[in-house]
């Protein structure tokens, strides 16, 4: 980065938090503070939920998920337009029509208090356990920038997150949200024509050929991740207990001025959320032929760690490393041209051929990337060895020309920044409404200090997740990370709505041991694949494999108590 | 402190949106454009696969 990159980059930044502040300065009451402002438009809702789930680590991550396994990653969302369809049918109308705070207050008057407990314990539980993988995101970014230690600048990046939604709260979010997805649009269009402006002829085909341009996959295997029926099915429950039951969302959309705000908002994201991500995964694919081309291609992308061990005792191995994966991909580049001039000239045999020799060329550099991975944990057995998720923001840095590097790092930051507030203030929210308020119900007529205890519960998750992401690491790239902790925590939750919304004879205790039962099944499950991986599924089958469980196991419980309890409470449902 | 009045709509009332009359014409338009996308997608991944 040079001076101007920095100017536009810091110009950029407080101009986001300046304008956010402005407009909220008299943000002193509960009701602002946590649901955002009444008023809030369609657009603004639209944007708002757009940008809280499409957050800096689909910018940074998607494109190096493509980059790693091709594009199948973009049927995840085929279950989304669906489950939002649901959501404004059948979801919003209820919580709009009770007016309530949080989707778990809902549970707490259909139901009882222990479930309203439970539903905002398995959300708070799930949400801060993301909000430790999503503050990787800024971190990332400032990390590449500064080259700084990860640990250092998750520290100091988790700080401002901090301070930023503790003074800010939801409407600031709001409001800066707007801004920052016009410019984020603009920095990703600008980066996409950069990259194709840099990309040979055949940049499409050769994509193709490398398997990296498989959207859809019809095979009906459980085993495998992303498949058409495991997004359609796996993703409409992950979404609706996502866009549903999720307080992050929920309290995106129940702040418009009407009920026809918070649809139009979601039937927004429901158009242009899958073209999207399919342009961001796209994007991904065309950086992997980018750097078949590119002599110095590094072998591991998060170049501050490779640095930071390529000059200890073991130097010699990872420059070894190094120059055997160079060997490699000046080889590899041989046989894909080799296998362009043979598509050129239309013969199919030799085409054949040389696709196949490419195939095994590119194999072989893998396993050079694999050699790499393993000798940065041999020299530090705590080293982060996923490398994906920097490779969007190397060909960044080292791509696109000055300013728009200012830029598009301004925006990658402040959507990093606004997805964080947004689900700090939603964790904030949940534990003063459900947790605090229900354990002091007489201080809920305070107004000033519910603000100030939503505030403390903000700033006390925002230490937890910088505590969590110091301590704990993970195999995943963020994106796949984010999505399988929540297909495990989710499913039981989603059950619980789900009975709440349609199942009016089923009461409290009911649902509750139901979802305790199917929580268990699914961590089970999970934890059951994890050690005997031949047995593993995908992770996107949790979610309906989790939610009927709930359901059923409900039903069948409340066969057996229901004539004993007391009355469900259906009142307020449609 | 209360919070914010609840919302007694019916949530039949018309989308606003040209075009549209109802909330199931926007809903069906939404499934519709989303089926015309995965088949664009799976058309795409034939030609490159």
């Amino acid at each position: 980065m040079n001076p101007t990159d920095w100017v536009v980059l810091l110009g950029t930044m407080l101009g986001i938090a300046a304008y956010g502040t402005w407009r909220t300065r008299h943000t002193d009451n509960l009701n602002t503070y946590l649901k955002g402002n009444h008023n809030t438009g369609w657009v603004t809702i639209g944007l708002s939920v757009m940008a809280t789930q499409a957050s800096t680590i689909t910018y940074l991550s998607l494109p190096g998920q493509a980059y790693e396994n091709g594009i199948a990653f973009i049927q995840n969302y085929f279950g989304l337009p669906l489950a939002l369809i649901i959501v404004c049918a059948a979801f919003l109308p209820i919580y709009r029509k009770l007016g309530v705070y949080t989707a778990y207050e809902y549970l707490g008057q259909r139901f009882d208090a222990k479930t309203r407990l439970l539903g905002a314990a398995l959300f708070l539980l799930q949400r801060g356990l993301q909000a430790g993988i999503t503050i990787y995101a800024p971190a990332i970014i400032l990390s590449t920038v500064l080259g700084w230690r990860l640990d250092l600048t998750i520290i100091f990046t988790g700080l401002l997150v901090i301070v930023y939604t503790v003074t800010g709260g939801s409407a600031a979010v709001n409001l800066t949200q707007r801004w920052q997805m016009a410019v984020i649009f603009g920095g990703m269009l600008t980066a996409f024509l950069v990259l194709l402006s840099k990309l040979p002829g055949d940049a499409l085909p050769i994509a193709g050929a490398m398997g990296k341009l498989q959207a859809v996959d019809f095979t009906p295997d459980f085993k495998r991740r992303y498949t058409f029926l495991s997004g359609l099915l796996g993703g409409l429950f992950l979404s609706l207990s996502y866009f549903g039951t999720d307080q992050s969302q929920v309290q995106r959309y129940i702040g418009g001025a009407a009920l026809r705000e918070g649809r139009l908002g979601l039937m927004f994201n429901a158009l242009f959320k899958i073209p999207m991500q399919f342009c961001i995964v796209m994007l991904g694919a065309l950086l992997f032929v980018f750097y078949q081309f590119q002599p110095n291609t590094p072998v591991f992308f998060n170049r501050t760690e490779w640095q930071r061990h390529a000059q200890g005792p073991q130097a010699a191995t990872f420059r070894a490393i190094e120059e055997k994966h160079a060997t490699l991909h000046a080889d590899k580049l041989d046989k894909i041209r080799v296998w362009v001039a043979a598509r050129g000239r239309g013969e199919s045999t030799a085409e054949i051929a040389a696709r196949k020799v490419m195939l095994e060329a590119q194999k072989a550099s893998e396993a050079v990337r694999q050699q790499a991975r393993d000798a940065l944990r041999s020299a530090d057995p705590k080293a982060k060895v996923k490398d994906s998720d920097y490779v969007f923001i190397t060909f960044i840095l080292t791509q696109l020309p000055h300013g728009v590097i200012g830029l598009l790092i301004a925006v990658m930051f402040a959507s990093a920044l606004s997805s964080k507030a947004g689900e700090l203030n939603a964790l904030g929210t949940t534990s003063t409404i459900d947790l605090w308020r229900h354990f002091r119900p007489l201080a809920a007529h305070d107004e000033a200090r519910n603000v100030r205890n939503a505030k403390c519960f903000t700033a006390l998750w925002g230490f937890f997740a910088i505590g969590f992401a110091l301590f704990v690491s993970f195999a995943e790239n963020l994106i796949e990370a984010l999505n399988i902790v929540a297909s495990i925590f989710y499913p039981a939750l989603l059950g619980v709505f789900v009975v709440a919304f349609f199942l009016k004879r089923v009461g409290g205790s009911a649902v509750f041991w139901a979802a305790v039962a199917a929580q268990a099944l699914v961590l089970g499950l999970f934890f059951v694949g994890k050690a005997y991986p031949t047995h593993e599924i995908g992770y996107l089958w949790l979610n309906p494999i989790g939610c009927a469980a709930c359901v059923i196991f409900s039903l069948l419980l409340q066969a057996v108590i229901g004539t004993k309890g007391p009355r469900p409470n259906t009142e307020g449902v449609q | 402190m209360k919070p914010s009045p609840p919302d007694h709509s019916t949530g039949d009332e018309s989308p606003g949106v040209p075009g549209f009359r109802t909330w199931r014409g926007v809903y069906l338009f939404v499934f519709g454009f989303f089926v015309l996308v995965v088949v664009l997608l799976a058309i795409f991944s034939r030609v490159f696969a």
